[in-house]
């Protein structure tokens, strides 16, 4: 099993997260405790055990491909902390080409 | 007795005969809010003009011959459930100003049954927490003691429906966020089956183990809410397609002919010599109701808390990825996209969320996949193999329903030590299986305000609520545990 070591701040670049040092310092400690706890399921055999995703079984749920009513447009861009005409206005994230 | 003491159905009932009009109701609640809450924070946002413009309805819908079953019934709504045109916050600086555009399918069939919102209800940020400390936006008091913590995370519908301002509470529950705080308020807290409620329009934290329920002051009256909220529902994929038979009409005075499963590993010395001797009480007195109890092993329950500790950060850390500062709540502006990103979680997420991203980000991550998140997921078939053997030999389990009752506010400051309130809750949640807290005592704490509530935890195998409700009737007909109520009324007074 792992250690009770994390890089924190490569897990927190994949989490898009930024943290300050005092919180790299803390989670790491935090998570380190953590994990030193949830390591005891290493113990169990599970070679034979399949994996359960969720307890109710349930196959691929399908339907009609029919238009149905839904969220519209005003509705969804009303909350947007940015919009501008029909589109959600982001940072550029695109460069320019020098 | 006062309107807002009577129970749901005593209310419905009244509201249907014209004894009473949903606008009574409604106006009692609202005074009963304005006195209770400055002290208690159950709310985070009133909604006061909606709660008298759905009672004007109800009242419209009755004089037109309908039949409501939660006719004028005061709702409190967890803050994690949209309802249009309403402040959803999650208790989270991130969705702070957020207004929904549309209505959860749980909450819209409670007011379809002719319940009113009296208000949304506070929560552990993305209801991560079992005390209701993780809020970003209010604090939430035990009605039995102010100094207290109302549990987590339904803490706010908990508190609310304790201090009788509301008779029902929408909740939901992950690995214990409906039958913690039920215990800790003296209230009825009941998680159905996964996939019974529809989770449309409830704000994902853990998509495999969320459910929504009910928190009443009555077995009757949860019954009467699951009965409304429960059922298929196209727009949850993951909500199940099977008969539905109304719970309110299986409920018990005696439990003849019914096996419960005691647990072996949850043995109740550990919880100290009055919880203990609680504990044992209740359950003599299922066997003085007729039961027959029965030793039953779970020996994978002990990995319980590590199992969901993997899942349940792991799920969050996926769902929670939509809080990027694109389409809704806080943005915080970046130099670039990947700058935006991160400022807007930093500032926006609490530092339990963040916790619990971290964990489960990097219990996804490449090198650590399988053995982090795939062993969860084989020890989870354990664990819900051990229910499923032992309920070859029980029909319901009884257990506690949390480590301890309600603790003073910053006594958990090491995260493991609030994980470990939900030892007890978090197996069946793991298994998918219905379960619910009921009052079953108090016990006596130095210093505390009041003696406290602990709750007796009764749990059943998949899909079988009628018996587990049923049950709960008995246990809770004979013992009336439920007066304590009483209390949390005078407390405020």
């Amino acid at each position: 099993m792992p250690s009770t070591h994390i890089n924190i701040r490569y897990v927190a670049k994949l989490a898009r997260i930024a943290l300050t040092d005092e919180e790299v310092e803390r989670f790491g400690r935090e998570l380190g405790d953590l994990l030193g706890h949830v390591n005891a399921i290493s113990e169990l055999d599970t070679a034979s055990i399949p994996a359960t995703a969720q307890v109710v079984k349930s196959r691929n749920v399908e339907r009609e491909d029919t238009i149905g009513p839904c969220l519209d447009r005003a509705a969804s861009l009303a909350m947007a902390p940015q919009a501008e005409g029909v589109y959600f206005r982001v940072p550029r994230i695109i460069a320019e080409e020098s | 007795m006062a309107l807002i003491e009577q129970s749901a159905a005593s209310t419905a009932r009244a509201v249907n005969a014209r004894q009473l009009s949903a606008r009574e109701v409604t106006q009692a609640t609202l005074q009963r809010v304005d006195v209770a809450d400055v002290r208690l924070g159950a709310y985070l946002t009133r909604l006061d003009d909606l709660a008298l413009e759905t009672a004007a309805r109800v009242d419209e819908r009755i004089a037109a011959g309908e039949q409501l079953p939660l006719a004028g019934v005061p709702l409190a709504v967890k803050d994690n459930m949209c309802l249009l045109q309403t402040r959803t916050t999650c208790g989270s600086k991130i969705l702070g100003d957020w207004i929904a555009p549309y209505t959860a399918t749980a909450v819209q069939r409670m007011l379809d049954a002719g319940a009113i919102p009296i208000g949304k209800a506070n929560l552990d940020e993305f209801a991560m927490g079992s005390s209701c400390e993780n809020s970003a936006l209010g604090v939430t008091r035990n009605p039995f003691d102010l100094q207290r913590v109302p549990g987590g995370s339904s803490g706010g519908s908990a508190a609310a429906v304790a201090s009788f301002q509301a008779a029902i509470g929408l909740g939901s529950d992950t690995g214990g966020s409906i039958r913690e705080p039920g215990a800790f308020c003296g209230v009825i807290g009941f998680k159905p089956t996964y996939g019974r409620v529809s989770r449309y329009g409830l704000i994902a934290f853990a998509s495999s183990l969320d459910q929504i329920g009910p928190l009443a002051r009555s077995v009757e009256d949860a019954a009467l809410a699951y009965d409304a909220i429960a059922g298929w529902d196209p727009m949850d994929s993951t909500s199940v397609q099977r008969p539905l038979e109304p719970s309110a009409n299986a409920l018990r005075e005696d439990l003849r002919g019914t096996r419960i499963g005691i647990v072996k590993e949850f043995a109740t010395e550990k919880l100290g010599a009055d919880s203990d001797a609680l504990y044992k009480r209740a359950y003599a007195e299922l066997e003085r109701l007729g039961a027959t109890l029965v030793e039953v092993s779970l020996p994978t329950a002990d990995y319980g808390l590590a199992t969901y500790y993997l899942i349940a950060p792991a799920e969050c850390s996926s769902n929670l990825a939509r809080f990027d500062g694109v389409r809704y709540g806080l943005r915080v502006e970046g130099a670039d996209v990947g700058e935006m990103y991160e400022a807007t979680r930093a500032a926006g997420f609490g530092p339990e969320v963040k916790r619990r991203i971290l964990i489960g980000t990097y219990a996804l991550s490449s090198g650590y996949y399988d053995a982090y998140y795939v062993q969860a997921q084989k020890a989870r078939t354990l664990i819900a193999g051990d229910f499923e053997r032992a309920f070859e030999r029980c029909d319901l389990i009884a257990c506690p329903a949390a480590s301890s009752p309600a603790f003073t506010f910053n006594a958990k400051s090491d995260p493991y030590s609030m994980y470990m309130m939900d030892y007890y809750t978090i197996p069946m949640s793991l298994a998918g299986l219905p379960a619910l807290s009921l009052p079953c005592g108090t016990v006596e704490i130095e210093g505390a305000a009041n003696p406290l509530p602990m709750g007796l935890q009764l749990c059943a195998p998949l899909f079988c609520e009628r018996a587990l409700l049923g049950a709960a009737h008995a246990y809770e007909h004979a013992t009336r545990h439920a007066s304590s109520h009483k209390l949390a009324l005078e407390l405020q007074e």
